[in-house]
């Protein structure tokens, strides 16, 4: 509903290794940009006889261009260097290929920014091996989708993964990407981090850039600190401490 | 294939010299023959491949011989020209030998440049049905990737879904690609990963899927999952999302066993997985095809600027070997080889470059062979 009705475009998670909370990789610093309306997720599947189905992938211009844009507006405005397009235009020649020729073209609007493109399996067999050389990534919306939670997957979940959605005419929902927890409803034990971080890209994205540093800022050193930190962060506090030690930083 | 206590069975009736043709597997049984003793040689088709293929392929040959592998090589080339019968670089004779020895090794091939021919692997997988690829990941003790519990297999739908090639450009600027997922590929796959569960020793299956998206498509092939589950009640059997099952395995790999996908999810899976414990260059693969045909490969390249330079890494191709023995049932010389190897790197005196030494293929080689048992 909030995607079709916003027509929310491309869903943008910025991941980073986190100092203080500690997962296998500690170099993590990327950006994906996962197209969000077509592609394998069109809803467009039949049972061609009994036994027999047949899904549709389908792949625009207009979609690839556009969160192709989006990528490259947000590198440059970010001052990433790096756009890494994900696909496997190898094997689905015409489908991916046309998303990767939307890319070049906006590429070539950017010379400042590298470019370059790699194929999926090789990208996650990267990703886990070296997550390092990668910056922004944009992809199609299956392979977004994949890519986006394994990289979570690489900073410590989706508990610290903040998320963004972008529509039409400049609209932006950010959002936390994790469930809703029941079990520690109402017990002043949740970890507001995603939610927070969330909030910070909703700063940047309406160029209140200073005030989303600030609080980002404080963010990372109350968790650098590790004196106040969530259960899921391996410590004790609770919301409000958590909440609290974060205001006394800003 | 034969279950150990028939093997021992049939043993002894060779060694009290009974007829020939009672040591055969009845037709009906549909396997790969499998033959009791070792002095019975089972031949197998090697394309030791390209670029350092011939190297590697010699270095397993050698130790094969060492471990007394009851295996007869029967060595192909690819073409150097577009076979007009195959309309491929690979051959009426390759395919025809893999086709009687119902087993085969192979080595990195190049990827020949120009159009109008059909590729390597399509020309393999299409003419030898090959459905599955099985790849097991283990992590290696002696090379230390960041992951030490790794202990999966990953079973691959290789024939339809979002690779059968189907795509049209409906007008200009927007472009459909069929992906077909069909009951006979979905319960084929899910029977073998099955299987090979059963007969490896794993306990659990862990079907991948989008099927609360793709609710037709992934909905049929776990259907198809399910339905076999429900045929080995001894194997736990679960389905996971593929997103959070990439999340899943960068975070604790160690929760996984035997994994079941359609084409496209196997792909990107198998590939992480051989990522999570060091790469191509140390993951054994396994291609299966009908009547329990199997081809097993290196999947990584050919490594042009290592060749004849005795750098190169076999292990790669050794422990898909060690694949195709286990496939024949072989699991004596099977274990033997691949405790030699795993030994050999633990110890790390005489490993190969990529694996932070700096013994050659040969001393690698030496050392494997001086660890078997």
């Amino acid at each position: 509903t909030l995607r079709k009705e916003l027509s929310l475009y491309a869903n943008i998670r910025p991941c980073f290794s986190i100092p203080g909370y500690e997962t296998k990789y500690n170099d993590v610093n990327l950006v994906t940009i996962r197209e969000n309306t077509e592609g394998e997720y069109s809803g467009l599947e039949h049972e061609v006889v009994p036994g027999v189905v047949e899904s549709l992938k389908v792949i625009t211009e207009k979609a690839s261009m556009r969160v192709a844009e989006y990528a490259f507006f947000y590198a440059k405005a970010n001052n990433r260097s790096k756009v890494t397009a994900v696909h496997k235009a190898n094997i689905m020649k015409k489908a991916d290929g046309l998303f990767l020729s939307c890319c070049r073209k906006v590429a070539d609007k950017y010379p400042e920014i590298k470019y370059e493109e790699k194929i999926i399996d090789n990208c996650c067999m990267q990703l886990v091996k070296d997550p390092s050389q990668f910056d922004v990534l944009v992809m199609p919306n299956l392979y977004g989708d994949i890519v986006s939670d394994l990289c979570a997957g690489l900073v410590g979940g989706l508990g610290l993964t903040p998320s963004l959605n972008v529509g039409d005419g400049g609209i932006a929902l950010a959002e936390a990407v994790h469930g809703t927890a029941p079990d520690i409803a109402g017990k002043d034990l949740a970890n507001p981090t995603a939610l927070l971080l969330s909030s910070v890209m909703m700063l940047r994205h309406i160029e209140m850039g200073s005030y989303a540093d600030k609080i980002e800022s404080a963010l990372l050193a109350t968790i650098a600190e590790g004196k106040f930190l969530t259960g899921d962060l391996g410590g004790k506090a609770t919301t409000t401490d958590f909440t609290n030690a974060l205001c006394s930083k800003m | 294939i034969m279950r150990g206590s028939a093997l021992k069975q049939l043993g002894s009736l060779i060694a009290r010299g009974a007829a020939k043709e009672s040591t055969a597997i009845p037709a009906a049984q549909g396997a790969v023959r499998a033959y009791a003793s070792a002095d019975k040689q089972i031949t197998a088709t090697l394309f030791p491949g390209d670029g350092i293929g011939p190297e590697i392929s010699e270095a397993v040959v050698t130790i094969f011989e060492a471990a007394k592998a009851p295996i007869q090589w029967e060595e192909q080339r690819i073409g150097k020209e577009v076979d007009p019968e195959t309309n491929s670089f690979i051959t009426r004779a390759n395919l025809d030998s893999v086709l009687k020895n119902r087993i085969g090794l192979k080595g990195p091939m190049a990827t020949p440049i120009g159009k109008g021919f059909r590729s390597l692997n399509l020309t393999l997988r299409k003419e030898l049905q090959l459905y599955a690829n099985v790849r097991p990941c283990l992590s290696i003790p002696g090379y230390k990737t960041r992951y030490d519990d790794v202990d999966l297999v990953t079973v691959r739908e290789n024939t339809e879904g979002e690779y059968s090639g189907l795509e049209h450009e409906v007008v200009p600027g927007v472009v459909e690609a069929l992906k077909v997922i069909t009951a006979t590929a979905s319960t084929r796959v899910a029977e073998f990963a099955f299987k090979y569960a059963s007969e490896h020793g794993r306990k659990k299956v862990t079907s991948v899927h989008k099927a609360n998206i793709m609710k037709l498509a992934d909905g049929l092939f776990i259907r198809c999952c399910r339905e076999v589950a429900e045929k080995y009640p001894d194997i736990v059997y679960e389905e996971m999302i593929v997103d959070n099952t990439c999340m899943q395995l960068v975070s604790d790999p160690s929760q996984f066993d035997v994994m079941v996908m359609p084409n496209l999810y196997g792909d990107i899976i198998s590939d992480l997985s051989a990522g999570l414990i060091g790469g191509l260059g140390l993951t054994p693969s396994g291609n299966i095809g009908a009547n329990g045909l199997a081809l097993m490969e290196a999947v990584h390249g050919t490594a042009p600027n290592l060749v004849g330079k005795n750098l190169a890494n076999p292990t790669a191709l050794l422990l898909s070997g060690v694949m195709m023995l286990k496939h024949l049932n072989l699991n004596e010389v099977a274990n033997k080889i691949e405790d030699a190897t795993l030994s050999t790197i633990a110890e790390g005196k005489y490993v190969t470059q990529d694996l932070g030494g700096n013994a050659g293929t040969s001393d690698f080689t030496k050392a494997i062979i001086g660890h078997l048992r």
